[in-house]
């Protein structure tokens, strides 16, 4: 049985009072939503504060709505919440789908959409017991100072495995953060830093309060896919997201494809512009596309699946995903493919 | 004390290894029941210790105690208020054992945090019960022969209860989504999707 360690409970009841109690513990606390990372985490020993800070009670976190030509998502509203809400499934389908993909139902009636963008990296070596740990010797990331994947690596390269970041990258969305000190505003593209330790930027006392996507002003498709080795339950091996604005016929106009669960952060599979735009989306293009994103995908073993094997599989769903793309509309992936058993 | 657990502890059957263990647990614990028949005295108010007072409404009971922010609903339910049906398995939310329903919406009470489960409506396995009769989906699952080992049973039920009260008539794809969140390392999965479906049967067909 794993237990956790002692600490003390917080239950603010507003914005403000989280962070100024995040500012007050600085070094010793962490914010806890649905804990779907986090309670795990700190069974295994990889998080041990002196304080939670409750964030679900609070009435400025939850809701989705539109405002100002935006879609805007509360931190604290749950993957369940997003899957199934009618605006984020009216506009951008596939975070819809991303969402519902998440883990299996449970976490996801637990779990937000805050939660997910800061998910922890993961990794073989880290994700484990004190007990698993420490008979290894430790690692980079937590308690030690070798790497298990990369022989004599002095860089984490524990792997980025949130579903919804992807998507909302491709989508050019924008996180909110709220700290004792103030509001700022990050777009989702750069949140993200490739250190597996700690892989986005964001200060321990601050806080992810939304999600905002600029709503299309022309229609686009979207389109999220992932390969896991249960269709329930496992975190993504590989990952991709799409979004593309097509015009009559097929001729793409702009595409995004950010790949990710390799490393420590998303890819935005760069120089797509060049190979697709103001192009039709042929087999050739969808081969070139396939084989840009091949190119830039080097996957280490931080999980338990062949490497070889795992970057063969960039192109053969990257080329699927583009398929479906295009016979399907705004995109939705054909069953049995690999993707969330959603 | 209140008189309802008092009783539990001090009854004719001596004292059993789980009433023992109840016994001690609750010594730390401070557990007021109220049962639906039987008002109960005032809560017991223990001195502050780094506890918090929560009230859990289980199985249409409530139930007002202190627990410590650490201790996760699984904890409270199996070791302080003895409802053992619900089951521990993997501990970090991967396998189902746990599954509870916290306001109808099936949950892993080994992943919610006791303190978050406050003032909430929690449904375990034992909830299932009508009297001495089995419910619904626990007859369903005897019929259909939905378990090899039964570990996986109790969160197997909550989880297709869980389902059958948002959609009462959930066709196969729907139950496998639905039921996807239990593991079942018999692989029992065939006669489980059966059971639920006829269990919807059941539910139909019964009143209450």
């Amino acid at each position: 049985m794993l237990r956790l360690h002692p600490y003390v409970y917080h239950r603010p009841k507003s914005l403000k009072e989280a962070v100024d109690l995040l500012r007050e513990h600085a070094g010793d606390v962490l914010p806890i939503a649905g804990g779907t990372d986090l309670v795990p985490n700190m069974k295994h020993g990889l998080f041990t504060p002196g304080h939670l800070v409750a964030l679900k009670g609070i009435d400025e976190l939850h809701g989705i709505e539109e405002r100002d030509g935006e879609l805007l998502i509360g931190a604290a509203a749950t993957l369940t919440e997003v899957a199934s809400n009618y605006l984020v499934r009216e506009h951008f389908p596939a975070l819809a789908e991303a969402a519902a993909g998440i883990a299996h139902p449970m976490i996801r009636n637990q779990g937000t959409i805050g939660g997910n963008i800061c998910l922890d990296t993961r990794c073989t070596y880290y994700n484990q017991t004190y007990f698993w740990r420490k008979a290894l010797g430790f690692c980079l990331k937590k308690d030690g100072d070798v790497c298990h994947v990369v022989k004599g690596g002095t860089k984490c390269v524990a792997a980025h495995s949130a579903d919804t970041p992807p998507m909302l990258i491709a989508l050019g969305a924008t996180v909110d953060i709220a700290s004792a000190e103030g509001a700022r505003s990050v777009p989702l593209a750069d949140f993200f830093v490739g250190d597996g330790i700690w892989n986005r930027r964001l200060e321990p006392h601050e806080l992810v309060t939304a999600v905002r996507i600029r709503l299309p002003e022309k229609p686009i498709r979207t389109l999220y896919t992932k390969v896991r080795e249960r269709k329930s339950v496992d975190f993504p091996i590989l990952s991709i997201a799409l979004a593309a604005t097509v015009r009559d016929p097929d001729v793409l106009e702009s595409i995004d494809l950010v790949i990710s669960a390799l490393g420590a952060k998303p890819r935005a599979i760069g120089g797509l512009d060049k190979i697709a735009a103001g192009k039709r989306l042929t087999a050739e293009v969808i081969e070139a596309i396939a084989e840009q994103a091949h190119r830039q995908c080097h996957p280490l073993d931080n999980i338990i699946v062949e490497i070889e094997w795992r970057r063969a599989m960039v192109p053969v769903y990257v080329r699927r995903a583009l398929q479906d793309l295009l016979e399907n509309g705004r995109g939705k992936a054909a069953p049995g493919d690999g993707r969330g058993s959603d | 004390m209140s008189e309802e657990s008092g009783k539990r502890h001090d009854s004719k059957r001596g004292v059993s290894r789980r009433s023992f263990l109840g016994t001690m647990g609750a010594g730390t614990l401070g557990v007021a029941v109220t049962g639906r028949t039987a008002p109960a005295r005032e809560a017991v108010t223990v001195e502050s210790d780094g506890t918090h007072p929560v009230t859990l409404r289980v199985n249409g009971r409530r139930f007002d105690l202190r627990v410590e922010p650490r201790w996760t609903l699984l904890d409270v339910l199996r070791d302080h208020l003895e409802l053992t049906g619900t089951k521990l398995g993997c501990s970090r939310g991967e396998c189902g054992a746990c599954t509870v329903l916290i306001d109808e919406q099936a949950r892993y009470a080994c992943m919610t945090l006791a303190v978050e489960a406050d003032g909430r409506e929690i449904t375990t396995v034992e909830g299932l019960m009508h009297g001495e009769e089995l419910g619904p989906v626990q007859q369903a699952f005897v019929e259909e022969d939905a378990f090899q080992c039964g570990y996986c049973t109790p969160g197997q039920v909550v989880a297709a209860e869980g389902l059958l009260r948002g959609n009462p008539d959930p066709d196969l794809a729907e139950i496998q989504k639905r039921m996807s969140g239990n593991l079942c390392r018999c692989g029992a999965y065939d006669h489980i999707f059966k059971a639920v479906r006829r269990a919807a049967e059941l539910r139909r067909s019964t009143t209450h």
